[in-house]
Parts: C-alpha cells; sequence; structure tokens
C-alpha cells in the first residue's frame, strides 16, 4: 500500500499550515469535525437553558443566588421573571433546532462521511463547503449576541418561541420585553443559517449524483448516503421558503411594511399610526407568517431526523452482522418521507383560523407519513431478526434511537388528526411528541454516530464502559423525562408557560413536573460523563484499526483517520451492495464494499440490484 | 447486555403504558356537546397508538434477547428481506393510520364545516395581552359598532364600543365569559395585538384569536358550572397568567345577567363568579 | 482486520482516477453511463451544471416562497393599491433579454473553441447585466419621485422586494460572470482544464438564463396579477 501512495500524486496537495489544515481548512473531514464541534457547543448552551427552565417550572419564586450573579436582570434576587423564562424558551428551542439538530446530523456527520462512503476524495465545492460551515458559524455567534443585545436587560434573547408567531415578533418593542433588537438579531441570525444551509445542501446533492466511485451505483449506497441525500433535498426547498418569510418579516419590522401586520392593532396602548412608535399597518396576514414557517418548520423535522435514521440503518446491520432488512424498502420509505414533508405543515395550523377544510387535507396527509415511518420500524426489527447482536455503544444508542422514535413517532397519530388537536394543540402532549421524535431521537443517533465513527475521525476508540454508563443512565432518563409530558397534555398544560401557578386545574401535575425536572437535571449532569469520554478518547483511547466494528463500507478501508484525499489517490472499486454480512460460503462475516471475489457473488447483489431481496436477478 | 436492554425496554414500556392507563392524570370531565364523540375518538387512537408502540417495543426487546451474539460460533441469518412481509405491513399500516385519520374528521366537520345552528347565543370575544374581553350584546342582541380607533384602555373602552351608537346602549363588555347550558355558543374571536388562544379543557375545544380576523366558532356546554379558561398561544410577557372564567348558566339565570346594564352586569357576574364552585381536580 | 486497499489495486493501476484524470461515475445506472460523451469530459464538468441546476432549484423555491406570499397577500385585504409601472422596466426587459442571447453566444463559442469571441460575447453580457441593474435602480428612483416606498402600499412593498431580491441575485450571477471572464483567457493546460472551463461557462450560462426567466416572470407577477 505504501508503494502505491508514493506512485501517485495527490489532486490536491495536503495544506501545511495550521490555518490552512484546521480553521480555514476546505478538507470535508475537517469541516465536518467543525460543524460536530459547533453542534457539541451549541448544544451545551441549549441544554444549560433547559435545566434553568425546568428548575423555574417545578420551584418557582425560588431564589437561585447564583442566578441573581450571573442575570441580575432577568433574575432579580435570583428569582426568574417571566420574560427570562420566555427568552429562555425561545433561545433554547432555536439554538437546538438550527444549530445542534441540524448541523451535527448533516453537516457534521454528513460531510465528513458522505463523500468517503462514496468513495469521493472531497465535495464537489471544498470552497463552497468551507463557506456554509463559516456561514452557519456567524449564524450561531449572532444568535447568541441576541443574548447580551436582547434590547431589554430583564430578557437574555427574543420572545416568540422558536415558531416566532406574527404579529407578536413583527410589532417590536411596544409588544413588550424580548420584543426589541433581540428579535431582529433571532431573524438575522436564521436567516444566515438559511443561507449556510443551503450551500451545504447544494454541496450534498451534487457531491453524490456526480462523485460517486466506480462501481458504487445508487443502490449500492449506504442508507446514510440515502439519508443525507433525502436531507439536503429538504433542506434545499425548505430553507429558502424561511429565509424569504424572515426577510418578509424583518420587513415588517424594521422598514414599516405590512405583510404580516393587520390594521386597527392597538398594542401597549398605542393605536397603529397615532404614534412614531408604531407606524401605520394596514391588512397583513398574521397566518400567511404561520404558513411560510410550517412550509419549512416540517421539512426541518426530517431534516433533524433523517440523518439519524440512516446512521440507525447503518449500525444496527454492522452490529447486528446483518445485512439491512429491505434496503429498498428502506429507501423508498426515506423518500416517502421526504416527500409527503412537504405536504403536511399545515397540521401545525389547525386552529390557527386557517380553512377547516383544508385542515382535513392536511390531517390525512398527516396521518399517512406515519406509513413510511412504521417501514422504517418493522424494517429496524427485521435486520435484528436473525443476527448475531453485538452490544456495543453504537449499537446500544441505535436500539435506543428505535425505541425513542417509537415512542415519539406512535403519538403523531393523536395530534395529526383535527379533532383531538381542539385538544392537544399546544400541550404538554405536543412538546413530548417533538422532543422525543426530533430531539431526543435524533440525539440519540448521533451519540451512535459519535460512537461508531468517533475510531475513523480520531483513530481511537472511546472507553466502552463509559459509553455503556452514559448510555443507560441517559436512556432511562429521557423516557422518564418525555413520557410523563404526554398525560400533563392530556390534563391540559398549556406550553410556553413561565409558571403554573394561576390556575387550578394544573395543580396535581406538580408531582409530575418536579419528577421531570429531576429526571432532567441527572440526564443533563451524565452528559458530563459524554464529554469527557470524548475528549479523553481523542488522547488516551485505546488505537483503533482501519475497521475496528468489522464494518462492510468503504470509510473502512481507508486508515483512521483517513489521509487527506481519503484513499491516498487511489478511488476504490465498488462490487457489492453496502451490508454484506454473513454471506454463506465467505471466508469471514462480512465482504467489505471493495471486496472482488471473497465470496461467491451472492445472487441479487449485481449490478443495478444491488443490495435488493433475495433471488432477485436484474 | 442485550438480556439487560431487552429488560429496561420492556420495563420502560410497562411504565409508560401504566402512566396513561392509570388514569390518575386524564382529561377532566367534559362539559360540551361535543366532547363524548372526541373521547371515544381519542379512546380508540390511543388504544391503537399503545398497541403499536408496545408491539413495537416487545418485538424489539425480544430480538435483543433471542439474537444477542453468544460466539457459538455461527453467522447471523443471510437475508436482505421479504418483498411479501413490505407489502404486508404497508398495506395494513396505511389501511389503519389512514382509517383513524378519515375518523378523526367527524368531530371536527360538525364543529368546523357548518356553521353555528340559528339560535345560537354570541358573545364576542376580543382578546389583548394579557386579559380577555367578553362583548355582549345585552337585550337587544345586537351589539354595537366597534371601532379599533376608538379604543382606549385608559377609559376602559376595551373594545372600541362606539357609545354613540344606539345598539351599543345596552351592550357590556367584561373579562369573564357567561353562556347558557344546553344552548348553542357562538363565539366571535378577535384579537387586539397579538394572537391569543382560547382554551377551556372541560369544553375540548381551543381556538386562536387571531389579529385582524374575526373567527366564528360554537360549541355546546352541557354542565352548569365555573371553568377557567386559559391563553394557549403565547402573547409575550405575561401570557401564563391571561386567565379568565367561563361559565356556564341556566338561560334565565344568564338572561336577567345580560339584562343588566354595564355596572350591574360587572357586579353580578363577581356574584356568579363566588355563587360557583370550580370542579375539583 | 481485513480492511487495506488491495481490492482497489487491480482498477487502480489502470491509471483510472489517477493524478489528473476524473474518477468514474457510479456504474450501476446504465443511463448515467449510457452517453457518448468522452469520459475525461462529462465528470469535472457535469459538477457545475448538476450544481446550477440544484442552486437554481432553490432560488426558485425562495421566489416561489414570496410569490406565494404576494397572491395571499394581494387576496387578504382591501389595502391593494397597484402601481404605475415605471415605464423603464421595458428597458430592463430588453437588456436582460439581450444579455440571454449574448450569453447563449459566448457558451457556443468557447465550444466551437473561438476564444477571442467566447471573452467578447461574455464581456458584453456581463455589460448588458449591469446595465439591467442600473436600469432597475432609474425605476427605484422614478417611483420614489412618485412618492412610492417600500412601506407605501402592499403592491409597492413586494415592487421592492422582488426587484431588490432578483437584483441581488443577478449580482451573483455577475460575480460568477466576472470569475469565467477571469479565466476565459490562458488556455487549460489539458483536457481536464478545458472541460472544467467548459463546464463553468455552461453553469453560468445556465444561471444567467434563469435569472432572465425569472424577470419576466416577476414582471408578469408584478403587472398582471392583480393590476387592476
Amino acid at each position: 500500500m505504501s508503494d502505491e501512495t508514493h506512485d501517485v500524486v495527490h489532486r490536491h496537495p495536503a495544506p501545511t499550515g495550521f490555518i490552512r489544515k484546521y480553521i480555514f481548512s476546505i478538507d470535508h473531514k475537517v469541516i465536518g469535525i467543525q460543524y460536530i464541534v459547533l453542534a457539541l457547543a451549541a448544544v451545551l448552551v441549549g441544554m444549560t437553558m433547559s435545566v434553568l427552565m425546568r428548575m423555574n417550572l417545578s420551584w418557582p419564586g425560588t431564589s437561585w443566588p447564583i442566578l441573581a450573579t450571573l442575570f441580575p436582570g432577568g433574575a432579580p434576587g435570583g428569582v426568574m421573571n417571566p420574560e427570562f423564562y420566555l427568552s429562555l424558551v425561545t433561545m433554547h428551542g432555536t439554538i437546538m433546532v438550527f444549530f445542534v439538530l441540524t448541523t451535527a446530523p448533516q453537516g457534521g456527520f454528513g460531510n465528513y462521511f458522505l463523500p468517503i462512503q462514496i468513495g469521493a476524495d472531497d465535495m464537489a465545492f471544498p470552497y463552497l463547503n468551507m463557506l456554509s460551515f463559516w456561514v452557519t458559524l456567524v449564524g450561531f455567534i449572532v444568535i447568541l449576541s441576541a443574548i447580551f443585545l436582547s434590547g431589554s436587560p430583564s430578557t437574555i434573547g427574543p420572545i416568540g418561541g422558536w415558531t416566532g408567531y406574527a404579529p407578536l415578533s413583527a410589532l417590536g418593542a411596544i409588544a413588550g420585553p424580548g420584543q426589541g433588537m433581540g428579535m431582529n438579531l433571532w431573524i438575522i441570525s436564521i436567516a444566515i443559517f438559511c443561507v449556510g444551509s443551503l450551500l451545504g445542501a447544494l454541496n450534498f446533492i451534487t457531491t453524490l449524483l456526480n462523485m460517486r466511485t466506480r462501481g458504487m451505483s445508487l443502490m449500492r449506497m449506504p442508507l446514510t448516503c440515502w439519508a443525507w441525500f433525502t436531507t439536503a433535498v429538504l433542506a434545499l426547498l425548505s430553507f429558502p421558503v424561511l429565509l424569504g418569510g424572515g426577510i418578509l418579516l424583518l420587513l415588517d419590522r424594521v422598514a414599516g411594511t405590512s405583510f404580516f401586520i393587520p390594521g386597527g392593532l392597538y398594542v401597549g396602548g398605542l393605536l397603529s399610526g397615532q404614534d412614531a412608535r408604531f407606524p401605520l399597518h394596514t391588512g397583513g396576514s398574521p397566518i400567511l407568517w404561520q404558513h411560510l414557517f410550517w412550509f419549512f418548520g416540517h421539512p426541518e423535522v426530517y431534516i433533524a431526523i433523517l440523518p439519524g435514521m440512516g446512521a440507525t440503518s447503518h449500525i444496527l446491520a454492522t452490529f447486528a452482522r446483518k445485512p439491512v432488512f429491505g434496503y429498498r424498502a428502506m429507501v423508498f420509505a426515506i423518500f416517502a418521507i421526504g416527500l409527503l414533508g412537504f405536504f403536511v405543515w399545515g397540521h401545525h395550523m389547525f386552529i390557527s383560523g386557517m380553512s377547516p377544510y383544508s385542515a382535513v387535507t392536511f390531517s390525512v396527509i398527516t396521518l399517512s407519513i406515519g406509513v413510511p415511518s412504521a417501514v422504517k420500524t418493522f424494517n429496524w426489527i427485521g435486520t435484528l431478526w436473525g443476527g448475531k447482536i453485538r452490544f456495543t455503544t453504537p449499537m446500544l444508542f441505535a436500539i435506543g434511537f428505535v425505541s425513542l422514535f417509537v415512542a415519539g413517532g406512535i403519538t403523531g397519530l393523536i395530534l395529526g388528526q383535527t379533532s383531538l388537536d381542539l385538544s392537544a394543540h399546544d400541550t404538554y402532549i405536543v412538546l413530548a411528541h417533538f422532543h422525543l421524535v426530533m430531539g431526543v431521537a435524533a440525539i440519540f443517533g448521533m451519540f451512535a454516530g459519535i460512537y461508531f465513527w468517533f475510531p475513523k475521525m480520531f483513530g481511537r476508540m472511546m472507553n466502552e464502559r463509559l459509553g455503556q454508563f452514559h448510555f443507560w443512565i441517559t436512556f432511562i432518563g429521557v423516557y422518564t423525562i418525555f413520557v410523563p409530558m404526554h398525560v400533563m397534555g392530556l390534563v391540559g398544560m398549556p406550553r410556553r408557560y413561565s409558571q403554573f401557578t394561576e390556575y387550578e386545574f394544573l395543580k396535581s401535575l406538580h408531582p409530575l413536573v418536579v419528577l421531570v425536572t429531576i429526571a432532567a437535571i441527572v440526564t443533563a449532569a451524565v452528559q458530563i460523563v459524554f464529554y469527557f469520554n470524548l475528549v479523553w478518547s481523542m488522547f488516551k483511547g485505546k488505537k483503533a484499526g482501519a475497521n475496528p466494528w468489522e464494518a462492510t463500507t468503504l470509510e473502512w478501508i481507508t486508515p483512521s483517520p483517513p489521509p487527506h484525499d481519503n484513499f491516498a489517490g487511489i478511488p476504490p472499486t465498488v462490487y457489492r451492495g453496502p451490508y454484506e454480512f454473513a454471506v454463506p460460503g465467505a471466508a469471514s462475516d462480512f465482504l467489505m464494499q471493495t471486496d472482488p471475489d471473497g465470496a461467491p457473488v451472492p445472487a441479487g447483489s449485481e449490478g443495478t440490484s444491488g443490495n435488493g431481496h433475495n433471488g432477485h436477478r436484474h | 447486555m442485550g438480556r439487560a436492554l431487552a429488560v429496561i425496554i420492556w420495563i420502560l414500556t410497562f411504565l409508560s403504558v401504566l402512566i396513561f392507563a392509570c388514569k390518575k392524570w386524564w382529561f377532566p370531565p367534559a362539559i360540551s356537546n361535543h366532547a363524548p364523540a372526541l373521547d371515544r375518538q381519542f379512546m380508540i387512537t390511543i388504544m391503537v397508538v399503545g398497541f403499536a408502540f408496545t408491539a413495537a417495543q416487545i418485538g424489539l426487546g425480544y430480538m435483543l434477547w433471542k439474537y444477542r451474539d453468544t460466539n457459538n460460533g455461527t453467522r447471523a441469518v443471510y437475508s436482505h428481506g421479504s418483498n411479501k412481509l413490505e407489502v404486508l405491513w404497508t398495506v395494513i399500516t396505511a389501511a389503519i393510520f389512514i382509517g383513524l385519520g378519515v375518523m378523526g374528521q367527524s368531530v371536527w366537520a360538525s364543529l368546523r364545516l357548518n356553521d353555528a345552528p340559528a339560535g345560537s347565543y354570541q358573545v364576542e370575544v376580543v382578546a389583548q395581552q394579557f386579559q380577555w374581553n367578553f362583548h355582549y350584546a345585552g337585550k337587544d342582541v345586537l351589539f354595537g359598532r366597534t371601532d379599533p380607533a376608538l379604543i382606549d384602555d385608559s377609559s376602559l373602552n376595551f373594545v372600541g364600543l362606539d357609545e354613540t351608537d344606539p345598539n351599543a346602549l345596552d351592550d357590556s363588555v367584561v373579562t369573564a365569559l357567561a353562556i347558557p347550558v344546553d344552548r348553542p355558543v357562538e363565539l366571535i374571536l378577535r384579537s387586539k395585538d397579538v394572537i391569543h388562544s382560547f382554551w377551556v379543557p372541560q369544553l375540548r375545544f381551543k381556538q386562536d384569536l387571531v389579529p385582524g380576523m374575526a373567527i366564528k366558532v360554537h360549541f355546546t356546554a352541557n354542565k352548569v358550572g365555573k371553568y377557567e379558561l386559559a391563553c394557549a398561544e403565547l402573547c409575550g410577557q405575561l401570557h401564563f397568567k391571561m386567565k379568565s372564567y367561563m361559565l356556564v348558566l341556566p338561560e334565565d339565570e344568564l338572561q336577567s345577567l345580560v339584562a343588566l346594564p354595564q355596572a350591574a352586569f360587572q357586579a353580578r357576574m363577581k356574584e356568579l363568579l363566588d355563587k360557583y364552585p370550580l370542579p375539583t381536580y | 482486520m481485513a480492511t487495506t486497499v488491495t481490492g482497489t489495486r487491480t482498477r487502480a493501476t489502470q491509471g483510472i482516477g489517477g493524478p489528473g484524470f476524473p474518477k468514474p461515475n457510479g456504474n450501476g445506472s446504465p443511463k448515467r453511463n449510457g452517453g457518448g460523451e468522452l469520459f475525461a469530459e462529462r465528470l469535472p464538468a457535469s459538477r457545475y451544471r448538476v450544481g446550477a441546476w440544484v442552486l437554481i432549484a432553490s432560488v426558485s423555491m425562495f421566489f416561489t416562497a414570496l410569490s406565494s406570499a404576494y397572491i395571499v397577500r394581494a387576496a387578504s385585504a382591501s389595502d391593494w393599491r397597484p402601481l404605475a409601472m415605471p415605464h423603464i422596466l421595458w428597458l430592463s426587459t430588453a437588456l436582460i433579454v439581450l444579455s440571454s442571447v449574448t450569453i447563449e453566444n459566448a457558451r457556443r463559442n468557447l465550444k466551437a473553441l473561438a476564444e477571442g469571441a467566447y471573452f467578447t460575447w461574455l464581456l458584453i453580457t456581463g455589460l448588458l447585466g449591469i446595465g439591467f441593474l442600473v436600469s432597475q435602480l432609474l425605476a427605484w428612483q422614478q417611483l420614489r419621485h412618485q412618492g412610492v416606498f417600500l412601506a407605501s402600499n402592499p403592491h409597492s412593498s413586494f415592487f421592492y422586494l422582488l426587484t431588490a431580491t432578483h437584483g441581488l441575485h443577478l449580482v451573483g450571477g455577475l460575480l460568477a460572470l466576472l470569475y469565467v471572464l477571469l479565466r476565459a483567457r490562458p488556455q487549460p493546460v489539458d483536457v481536464v482544464a478545458a472541460a472544467r472551463r467548459q463546464g463553468r461557462a455552461d453553469a453560468v450560462s445556465i444561471y444567467w438564463h434563469f435569472m432572465d426567466g425569472l424577470w419576466i416572470y416577476l414582471f408578469l407577477l408584478l403587472f398582471l396579477w392583480r393590476s387592476q
């Protein structure tokens, strides 16, 4: 091997300076790690905020001296005020959805492994790739700056939730604390994020369509690649809509236009057009913002979860030592989810004042999106069936993903029904549903990915013991946090309340509220173990070979970590589907995709049929 | 390890089902005519959801238990799946899910796809940060003209009622809602500033109030009493205490209330709010 | 560990994927490989074309979002006051249509290896693009003189917004044009570099035509849809 590397000249010579190598790098692997580091930083901020929120909900009015020191405006005397809480809600949601759930699974792992898994030496447009990361980072800095420049001393960001419903978000400071400069920064940050994601998506799609190596037919791609590709398509088509909506919202705020602000409003004692602080507005449509937002917002849910689905399929097959059950069905299901995802946004708006007839249509399409999701679950369980399951940490998290995806996704059957939404809308059952499915399940996908690919990225194994400890507590913890929230929703607990002290009908829920908070604090604390494991293993972990998991796809044929152009100038040739485990007659229980003659080529894994079903020959 | 994980998954599944099934935390008893059908639809749905959830988790745990690697030198089953199974489970889940979705429309259709029945009792609801205003038409059953330009919170004209309009003379605007029992009610929902949402858990009913729109909704309450009314859409700083009460009154008690002029109306409303206790939770 | 790059050795030494050579495409799909194009010509060049189309999909969604906002807003209230169309927009339209013709000329000249003509037509296209932007700015100025501003009424809001966002996208096109212009002159060192140059020129011209079509669409939307 070393002889060959000397024979060939690399297409892109590896950069030498520290800055070109690690900071302004155009190497997709470095950029992928940059995205992951960004997400790891952002998730700390978001998680800390969620613990603060839980503390306020469980023990309202309690004085926490440390808060008085840190946030004298938001928590005078250490007692959080309502607007401080609501700004936490907004910042937590925004940071988690955009800078964690969108960056790490797609920007991070996708960037690092999509080119390697298809046998390319880099992304199609490396400079664009670098740009997309730096644009995203600027977006993150802008949203963080809203903590300090929120425009009102008692908040640490805008108040609007991650959905920023107009006209609350459009009116400006007259609508109360948290509606000043912080809201402008929120919109600008999201607009910047949109641009960054679009550049990334463009790159992913072009790379996948154009840079697959010899033999890497579409149906021989790992399911991760299908997931990243579909995610990129969703991002490509949904982020522009949010960008457009964001521009309109910003213009309403700063230029006096009336896209979302109707006429005749009376806000904070001022009538529109009668005071310099509140210019004249006429005829805007608040629901228009919701349409634009949710046209993006619903595909965004799949942007967060699809890469996790891909990683889970990939990891389940590897550690069950079995081919993925129903590869083709999995691909179709990913596509079906992506496609249907564009036609269900109205289920967020059943009671918004939208036409009740279109609500019916949205509802039925929404329930049908459960079908491909169920198909994926069946296939995951089918993949485990008859396997020889190895319970490594990544496998535990992948199994956790399946369990949590079912737990979170299944309640979509309740929330997607127009009638039931009359009661369930904007209560804690919604919170429980989407946190489990797009939050926690997606994060389990990320954990699985980190534990699985860490040896490839850093050449060392993560500590298994710490990893398993991390898994057990986190898995039990997230169930304890989010399952009780469902019944809170049944009782009728509304979202985005800074306290539940005002209503008699919520009093009986107090023990559950406290239970959830304790579970949240424990679960958050355990993440320290993960961070420690990550850093410690980077330097002290057991050395990993090229293929420590005995996996089959292309990232495992190259050294850990891979050289600058991934394959040392020799692009691999692919001879078979991605998950050829337990092939009868083969020397070992796994056949690399590049293995030309490890075993008699099994029927059906040849040519375009790739990973087709048994006994099919096309 | 595989067995431990299977057992944990099963325990978590059992506890998750238990927290629903024990019904310690459940919907408050319903007080509207559409609620029984809605609750029935919910029960059907939760049964399907509960069954699917339990079956999937038990199946997942079973696979982990049964197919853990025991190092006995054998290999996994070499299978790429089964088209028959794929078709089977796709068709079955599609039938169940879409069937549920279609069934779920009936309550919706009865409430939202038709107008309020003739003779419905009308109240105009005008929400603002962080207060509910209810505009009653009074004896003449006609609402006086309102105009945003006349709104003046400092002189307590919260809805911009035009005092010069003859229809407005017997109108009252108070901060609690009184409706008749067993008679269809039509609410005309407006907002002065941002989006709010009308939410009474016992009614099984929620609707946003959108500035710039007058959204008409209807329902029938069937149990006399006092109920908490909450705002369910983030409306700003004090969203959590944008609270009011809904009084469901016998027809004659309601009629004598709405016949009163504004000041007496308000005083009487206060008495009624004291008279009726909240349900015990 | 049974993991080396040995599986690739035979193929790799045949020269495919070696230095300076593009890597082959996925050969799983016969359609993609069945064309008569040259191997080397297809690969590095097509990435720019694919990229251009993907970009167009994204930009289309952006303007679809704004268009639907336009249509919804126009129907949602009675405050819509249609603008009198600034006549200079006809000039804008003529300029951008003409620029589409010139960039197509440039692209074809490059294909025919007429490098001088390629350069000249690119330059003309760029000048026409700048002319279009100037003409749009003049239209804004005309409106401002009439006292019509961004916040005057919903139609003027959308007019300024749509022309501005289209203009920004066109500026992006101009920058891309500048890039290919700067790279137009030096002779490519080999067939791959030539193919890359062609690919970039194709991509820029695809995008430019799209900007042309987009403007015509916006023009019709702004002044035919609810223009009364």
